[in-house]
């Protein structure tokens, strides 16, 4: 599976682009299994790096999704309360939020997408 | 061992279809008749004005032996401890033997009433009592509520209490540690109570990295709940640096005792430094589980905890007899209607006696030796991913099937047409795609190698024909179901639309 290099990657298997999309990646669509639910804030709140700011939930877990980086939500996918299936057959096109990123800066710490696909490659078992 | 000289133990079996009751009814047909009307006839208009009700919508008109009928056959398609092993990973879904039942109907007991006045429940009063002895006895702990109705109402009482605690010392502190290997009702328990949860990482071996807890550890901390042995089947070796840990910052060590099956008669919570903690009676002390129940979930907590303990508890009074107390200022009050699931209680303290001290040892070694015995037999045909040593139940992985793209869930529906109940699938989360096999110590040998032997015979399916195993079950009533579907698009309630 190739990972589009247009955007970076957490350890936590979300995406963000640098215009502050953000969605979860295909790794963690492939280990939830089929997804049935997703929960995602109201457009204006405030997220902040590495904590929850919703959850999806699978036939197999309720899993946290974490904020790749801190903003302001300015939009968020409808699409995916009625079609959750989306994330599960194109991940890195169904995305989940729209931020305003509050600090660039904090994208440099994130994985590029060769990085995270030999994260994964590591991870998996 | 072999079993092939044994019998088979799943076989083809005439199972009769059946509908909802609804569609089954029709106009006139009864399963009652009234006597006549032996008191002044009353209009129940003038009585209820609009509230009277003359429609009763959709209620099902059948006659006795549909009823009787429906309700068997649905009977047949259950899947009972009675009819087979049942290894669902930390539910402990042991025996429940009759001797608890005999007890439990006996006349006095069976028709006590909560209501009835303290001088003519002395002997409920006492079963009470004795029962929190011995509780107290197992745990190590100092005193006990028997209120909650199961195990998660016993971490939210536990979790009060906790709270409760801190509040009187003046804070009542902002977060719980659970680890990643917790059961999830801990979690959700904290969040309820109010508290943060942070989350702790397990080492390589399978259980908290205590380091990892020291850095984490401050004075926001109200309580780490642990559950010992962790959902790994593995016992906290350094639980008592934990329980130091903790306490050194004046936090709490909260234990979710529903793997207490491997401890009971062996070690004691409370000596190794627990100050809370839950027991599922439904679970160790074999009462009925799995819509069997009702489930019960006394809380234990050590002698600080005890005034905030929920009421009314059981108390000698000056003249020797027992009551209850209600005067607890500090109490986080009841929660349970009454005293709770006081049915379990009796056939919970029936099994302690039935088994008196030695017997619950020996109990706790045989649920540590079945599980021992399957891992042993299994291992290297299922990936084990953590080689510290089991208690009462074994976690393997479906690492080796997946690459033939079976996975744990494909298994355990294949299980199905051996004649066992699956084993827990996908849990703990820690372990991608795991397969928990709890067998408790009810199980002779004979079933446990039957049991074996229907995985072995599973994972040469997996690799003969795996399409075979994805598709299974195949002898089952019904075959695989739609489980995304059902989640995604539930239907909840049936409608006179959906008849078929």
């Amino acid at each position: 599976m190739g990972y589009p290099d247009d955007r970076k990657y957490t350890k936590e298997h979300e995406w963000i682009t640098a215009d502050g999309t953000v969605g979860i990646t295909h790794y963690a669509q492939d280990s939830l299994g089929d997804i049935v639910f997703v929960e995602l804030p109201k457009v204006g709140t405030e997220i902040r790096a590495k904590k929850p700011f919703g959850t999806i939930e699978s036939v197999k877990a309720v899993s946290d999704l974490n904020a790749p980086a801190s903003g302001t939500v300015t939009a968020v996918n409808e699409e995916l309360t009625t079609d959750p299936e989306k994330v599960n057959k194109d991940a890195h096109s169904a995305w989940m939020l729209k931020i305003k990123i509050k600090d660039p800066a904090e994208m440099n710490s994130l994985l590029s997408a060769a990085d995270y696909e030999k994260f994964v490659s590591e991870e998996k078992h | 061992m072999s079993t092939k000289h044994m019998t088979r133990k799943a076989t083809r079996h005439i199972s009769q279809n059946e509908g909802l009751i609804f569609e089954k009814s029709s106009p006139g047909k009864a399963a009652w008749k009234l006597p006549p009307l032996d008191v002044p006839e009353v209009d129940p208009a003038k009585l209820l004005g609009k509230q009277e009700r003359k429609d009763l919508g959709d209620m099902p008109e059948v006659s006795e032996i549909e009823i009787i009928r429906h309700f068997t056959r649905l009977s047949t398609w259950n899947y009972a401890i009675d009819l087979g092993m049942y290894p669902l990973g930390s539910c402990t879904m042991k025996y429940n033997p009759r001797v608890n039942e005999f007890v439990a109907r006996v006349e006095g007991l069976a028709n006590g009433h909560p209501y009835q006045a303290e001088k003519i429940s002395q002997g409920a009063l006492r079963i009470m009592q004795t029962l929190s002895e011995c509780l107290i006895e197992i745990t190590g702990m100092d005193a006990i509520t028997l209120q909650p109705a199961a195990g998660a109402q016993g971490e939210l009482t536990g979790l009060l209490m906790v709270r409760a605690f801190h509040e009187s010392k003046g804070n009542a502190r902002k977060k719980i540690l659970i680890p990643d290997s917790a059961h999830g009702t801990n979690p959700a328990t904290a969040a309820t109570v109010g508290y943060a949860v942070e989350n702790l990482k397990s080492n390589s071996r399978g259980m908290v990295d205590v380091a990892a807890l020291a850095a984490q550890m401050n004075e926001d901390v109200a309580a780490l709940m642990v559950t010992n042995p962790n959902t790994l089947g593995i016992f906290e070796q350094e639980i008592h640096k934990i329980a130091d840990l903790l306490h050194d910052k004046g936090g709490l060590l909260y234990m979710d005792g529903a793997n207490m099956n491997a401890l009971v008669g062996k070690v004691r919570p409370g000596d190794f430094g627990v100050d809370v903690m839950h027991l599922n009676l439904h679970k160790t002390f074999s009462t009925p589980h799995g819509g069997g129940g009702p489930g019960s979930g006394p809380v234990a907590v050590k002698k600080m905890l005890a005034p905030f303990l929920p009421t009314p508890v059981v108390v000698t009074r000056a003249d020797g007899t027992l009551g209850f107390e209600y005067n607890r200022p500090q109490s986080v009050g009841r929660v349970r209607a009454f005293y709770g699931n006081f049915g379990m209680f009796i056939r919970a303290l029936a099994y302690i006696f039935a088994n008196g001290p030695d017997g619950l040892r020996q109990t706790t070694e045989d649920a540590v030796l079945n599980a021992n015995y399957i891992r042993k037999r299994l291992e290297g045909v299922f990936d084990l991913p953590y080689s510290t040593p089991s208690m009462h139940e074994v976690v393997f992985s479906d690492k080796l099937q997946s690459k033939k793209g079976v996975k744990t869930m494909d298994l355990a529906k294949r299980l199905i047409d051996y004649g066992f109940h699956p084993y827990t699938t996908a849990f703990p989360l820690i372990v991608p795609g795991a397969l928990m096999i709890e067998p408790t110590e009810s199980e002779p040998k004979e079933e446990l190698d039957l049991f074996i032997e229907a995985m072995k015979s599973i994972a040469e399916e997996v690799e003969e024909d795996p399409q075979y195993v994805l598709n299974a079950p195949h002898n089952a009533r019904i075959s695989r179901l739609d489980e995304t579907a059902a989640a995604r698009k539930p239907i909840l309630r049936w409608k006179p639309d959906n008849a078929v």
